[in-house]
This record gives structure tokens, sequence and C-alpha cells, in this order.
């Protein structure tokens, strides 16, 4: 069964479309990531799928019921933590997980909910004491509390420092183990690389791809690139037709960009048309594609360009 | 744990931990009582200055007007005694002389009067004048007539007023703005718990709040309810509840403080300054009556007023409590169908 099922999902505001014909499902017990710049729709999806939001037009399944019928059960059986929730600052950790967990006819102790985020150290402390990374901790234990079978979670490492984001993917890591189905919106594309089985990339409120890291890397044709800098600059022309297997050529400032499929027959090819050309090579190196390079092919901008 | 009791927790550990909440609504009445209880407080009328002239005899009537305690005269030249006069330093002027004392009194000098008045019966029984009548003459002051019975309650009334506004409405926007709203509301939360946590969470601190005011009220100011303390009670409940339905629907809509700071103000200010906290509301012109008996918070000051000052009971304020009962469910009644959840 899917745990979540969207048709052609629409969401308009007054003058802007936030979400312009999304269609997906999430198989159970999957890790799925929500890909994308700020502004691309992708937190407008997730609260219509948490019940928050209604949508224009579209259909929205969330464990096989309707928000319109059902909004109750769903609401017992799903977890969420919003992009930065700001709780009460005068009530301790324990006392604000104890209150959520009220709402709840089943879940967790509160015990265990502290302990799934390495706060039982902090959980007699006020909210206002907490650094960044344990308030996020604190917002994943208040969604893991009802012991959800489908948990949302919104951008739940921006903003914080390196330390505290390995710590809380090692959360989310553990309940993927759990068959728990997990969708997660960021801007990181480490993050979905590290813990998503899939990854869904949304831009201008559509769907631009979808797939595994590796599917992806592959639908963009390569999985290599070279990055090269010479004088005079080469044009994609020159290079295309003297360079085997480059699938496309992507610049930022004087760097080119090529993704091609095997480097030992690429590289060659491409010191030959810098001489063919009677450039000087400046810079040359390779590496791995990457989901940036992905989001770069689909959408012609760097997630980190959108990055505030 | 039952979801309401630990809603009404978090309302209450977050005023309770809040100083600033502790504040305002028992420090700073507590202290405004003092500084205007001070202030106010009712004097004994000063003694009448007489200047009397510099003469035969002038010594012999100063001595005799000062065994009048209502009296003070002091001995100067006729030039001086004419200047004290004009400044206002003194209410009249006696000039001794041997065809008789002459008064000099400035006519539209209020006090020139009184001073005559006592001059004239001082000398006259001085000189042997015997009293037709003897009059005996009782002092009071009577609790509940002083300007500090009259501010206690209007102090109470603007409490509940502004903690039920901005205990609630503040809260709620800040709750919004921070996104806890729309955190809460994607629980199973129950909306009609959520609403009454704020009213029973209210309705415990305005007992408090009645509790601290008829104390220090009493035993600082020996301030006493005439009425029933329960129907004081009742009635200060009643109005708090006024106030924070009137706080719900400020906080309906506004999407951050700023416009919940200025709506807030926009209420309170002018009930403040027209509906009787600290001077009567009946120095405002006739025409205007009908407008300011309307507001609640004239409502709440007059109930209050009755019921601690005059011993009215609760039976006998029913157009106030009718006045008290239209702001309390039109304002919630809209409040649940504008607000904005998220």
């Amino acid at each position: 069964m899917a745990a979540i099922s969207v048709q052609g999902l629409v969401k308009r505001f007054e003058d802007v479309v936030a979400v312009n014909g999304i269609s997906f499902d999430i198989a159970d017990g999957t890790c799925v990531g929500l890909l994308g710049p700020n502004g691309a729709g992708k937190t407008t999806t997730v609260e219509i799928l948490e019940g928050i939001q209604s949508p224009t037009s579209g259909e929205v399944r969330v464990l096989g019921r309707r928000w319109e019928t059902d909004a109750t059960a769903i609401r017992e059986r799903i977890g969420l933590a919003l992009q930065q929730t700001q709780f009460y600052e005068r009530l301790t950790v324990r006392e604000t997980v104890e209150l959520f967990r009220s709402f709840y006819p089943r879940g967790l102790s509160v015990e265990e909910a502290v302990a799934k985020v390495q706060l039982q150290e902090k959980a007699k402390a006020f909210v206002m004491k907490l650094s960044g990374g344990q308030k996020q901790r604190l917002a994943v234990a208040v969604a893991l509390v009802a012991d959800p079978e489908l948990l949302f979670l919104d951008e739940p490492t921006t903003g914080l420092d390196p330390q505290s984001r390995r710590s809380l993917w090692d959360v989310i890591d553990a309940l993927r183990g759990k068959g728990r189905t997990v969708l997660l919106t960021t801007h990181y594309m480490e993050e979905a690389a590290q813990l998503c089985d899939r990854i869904i990339i949304v831009d201008r409120g559509r769907i631009v791809a979808d797939g595994t890291v590796n599917e992806l890397i592959r639908s963009i044709g390569g999985e290599q690139v070279i990055e090269i800098a010479t004088r005079p600059t080469l044009t994609d022309e020159q290079l295309k037709a003297q360079v085997p297997g480059l699938a496309r050529v992507t610049r930022r400032g004087d760097i080119a960009a090529l993704t091609v499929q095997e480097l030992h027959v690429a590289v060659p090819a491409v010191v030959a048309a810098v001489q063919a050309a009677g450039a000087t090579l400046q810079q040359l190196s390779t590496r791995q594609s990457t989901l940036d390079d992905v989001f770069l092919a689909f959408t012609g901008r760097t997630l980190r360009e959108d990055e505030s | 744990m039952s979801p309401l009791w630990q809603l009404i927790l978090m309302r209450a550990r977050s005023l309770w931990r809040e100083p600033s909440v502790l504040f305002w609504t028992f420090v700073f009445p507590l202290l405004t009582s003092l500084a205007l209880g001070v202030a106010f407080r009712n004097q004994q009328l000063q003694a009448v200055d007489v200047a009397v002239a510099e003469g035969p005899g002038a010594a012999q009537a100063a001595e005799t007007l000062n065994a009048d305690p209502g009296l003070h005269a002091t001995v100067v030249p006729l030039a001086d005694a004419k200047e004290r006069l004009r400044r206002g330093k003194a209410a009249l002027v006696l000039v001794p002389g041997d065809a008789g004392p002459e008064l000099v009194v400035d006519p539209s000098q209020p006090e020139g009067r009184t001073a005559r008045l006592l001059v004239t019966n001082a000398l006259e029984r001085a000189a042997g004048r015997k009293d037709a009548l003897a009059f005996r003459t009782a002092e009071v002051t009577e609790p509940g007539s002083r300007y500090i019975d009259f501010l206690i309650p209007g102090l109470l009334g603007m409490g509940l007023m502004m903690s039920g506004a901005w205990g609630i409405g503040w809260a709620i926007v800040e709750m919004r703005t921070g996104k806890l709203l729309k955190r809460l509301m994607a629980t199973p939360m129950k909306r009609t718990h959520f609403l009454l946590s704020f009213m029973l969470s209210r309705s415990a601190l305005t007992l408090l709040e009645v509790l601290f005011f008829v104390l220090y009220a009493r035993v600082l100011f020996g301030v006493r309810v005439f009425g029933s303390l329960l129907e004081f009670t009742v009635y200060a409940l009643f109005g708090s509840l006024t106030f924070a339905g009137l706080g719900i629907l400020i906080a309906s809509r506004a999407q951050n403080s700023q416009t919940a700071n200025g709506l807030m103000n926009l209420m309170t200010m002018p009930m403040m300054v027209v509906s009787g906290v600290f001077f009567s509301s009946g120095h405002f012109p006739e025409w205007t009556q009908p407008v300011i008996r309307s507001l609640p918070l004239t409502a709440l000051l007059d109930g209050l007023r009755g019921i601690m000052l005059d011993g009215v009971s609760m039976a006998a304020l029913g157009p106030q409590l009718l006045v008290m009962a239209i702001w309390a469910v039109l304002p919630f009644a809209i409040a649940l169908k504008i607000f904005r959840w998220s």
C-alpha cells in the first residue's frame, strides 16, 4: 500500500501558484526526500499532506485516508516537525513532550521519546536554554511521541552546525531501520543523499526529477564530471564536436563542467580540443557527479544559489 | 494525562514562570495604588492665614486669633499686610484701631469669607459675647468615601481588562508567529480544549487577582468590601471572561505582535480614560453617557464599585451584567468564525 498518494495537486495563493500539478506515490517503509530550493513548493506540498493547508485542487490520500473525511484518524497516526517551531520558552523539554503526548491515544512514553533524540540530559531544561540543534531534536521528539507510522520532517537541519546536523541524521537513520515511512524536505544535497531511498526534485511548483540518487545521476547522461578553465574559453560547439560521450556542458564563471560517461576517453579528448583551439589550459579537475549536478541539469540553477 | 489538564498546565506554567506577567498583574497595581493613595490622601484643611497690622493692641489680637486652631495670625507692618493679601498669602488683614478693628478682605478670594467669620467670631467671644446656642461638632471620615476607596476597584477592573486582553490575545499571537499554534493544530488536539484552557487558566488567575486586591486594600488602606465577597468575586470573574473574549477576537487574525499590540491599545486606551478607572466617568458631558455606559469596562467598574463600596447586590446590577454579557458573547462568537489557526 502507498503511505502517501498525490494526484494532480495544485495550490494557488492570491497571485502565486505554489504547487502546480504534482503527482507521486510513496511506498510504505521508504524514506523519501523532497529536494528543491527555497520557494520551490516543498513546504506547501508537505503542509497539504499534513492537513495544515488545503489544496486548491487535486487528490491527496495519506495512509489510505482523505483529510476531508478522516482528519482525526490521520492526525493520530502521523508525526511531524515543522520548519523551526518555537515551543513555549518556559516549559521544560519533558513538559513539552508530555503536553504533546497527551493529545494521542497511543504512542511512546515521554522518556522513550526524549531518549530517541538523546535529550535525556536536557529533559529538565527550559526550552529557552536549548541550542538550535537541541531545539530541532526536541521538535523531532515531539514528532515521534505518537510512535507515528508516517513522519514528516520539514527542513529538519536547516541552520544547524555540521555536528548537530550529523547527530540528527543518526536519529532519522535509526527510524528508517524500523520500517517507518519518512518524507523529508531539504535543500541540502548531502542530507538527501545520506538519508533517502528516493529523491523527488521540485522546482517552481513542479516535479522535475524522481528516482534514487544513482538513477538521477545516470539520468543526466554520465557519472563523471570534468571541470576545465581555458583561455580563451572554448565554446559548447567546439567541445561537443571533439569530446566523445559528452552529455552536457554547464558553466559557472570561467569554469565549464562537462558531464561525461568515461573519463579515460573524455579527458584526452578534452586536452586535444584545447590544443586544437590554440588555447591554454588554466585548470582541469575531475569528480563524481552529485545531486547538485542533477539539480543544475534539471533546473538550470544550483541548490546552493538559493541558500540564504 | 488528560489533554485539557496538560493545556491548562502549559498556560499556568507559562504565566507563573514569566516574571513580567507577575509584575503587571500584582506588583504594578499595588505600586499604582500606593502612589496615588499617597498623592490623593484626604488632608485636613490648613489653618487660614491672617495678617495683623502693627499698632496698639496688635499683639493682643494676634494672640486671641491664634488660640483658634482654624486661624494663623502674624503681626506685620500695614504695608506688608496689604502686600500679603494682594499675593494671596493672607486671607484677611486685621487693622486694630480705637474706633474698632477694621477687616480688609479681597472679595474674589473664597478664603476671605471663612477668615472673616472665624476672625469676628474669635474677637467677639474674647470681648465677652454670650452664644445663644451651644454647638457640638463631630468630625467623621467615612471609609468608602475616600479617593483610595474609589481607586481600588478601578485598578482591579483595569487589571482584569489588561490581563484578559493581553494575557490571552498576546499569548495567542505569539503562538501563531512561532508556529506553535500550527504545530498544535496538526495534532489530534481538540480546538475546544485549547480555547477552554485559556478561559480556565484566566479564571484561576482572576481569583488570585481578586483575592490579592481585596487583601492588600484591606491591610494597607483599610478598604472594605461592603457587599458580598462571593458576589464580588463572581462579578470580577464574569468581567475577566468578557475581556478574554475580546482578547481572543483581537488575536483571531493578527499575524504579528505589532498588529496585535496596536489593536490592544486601540481597545484598552479609550476605556481606561472614559470608563472611570481614575476619576468618575460622570465628568464627561451628558450626551456621551449612554456610549460610556455601554462599554464593558464601565459596566465592570460600576458593578465592582457598587458591590465593594455601596454593598449593592448582584441582582441590582442587571443592566451592567447585560452589557458585559453582550461584550462577552458577540466578540467570542465572531472570533470563533474568523479565527486563523495557522
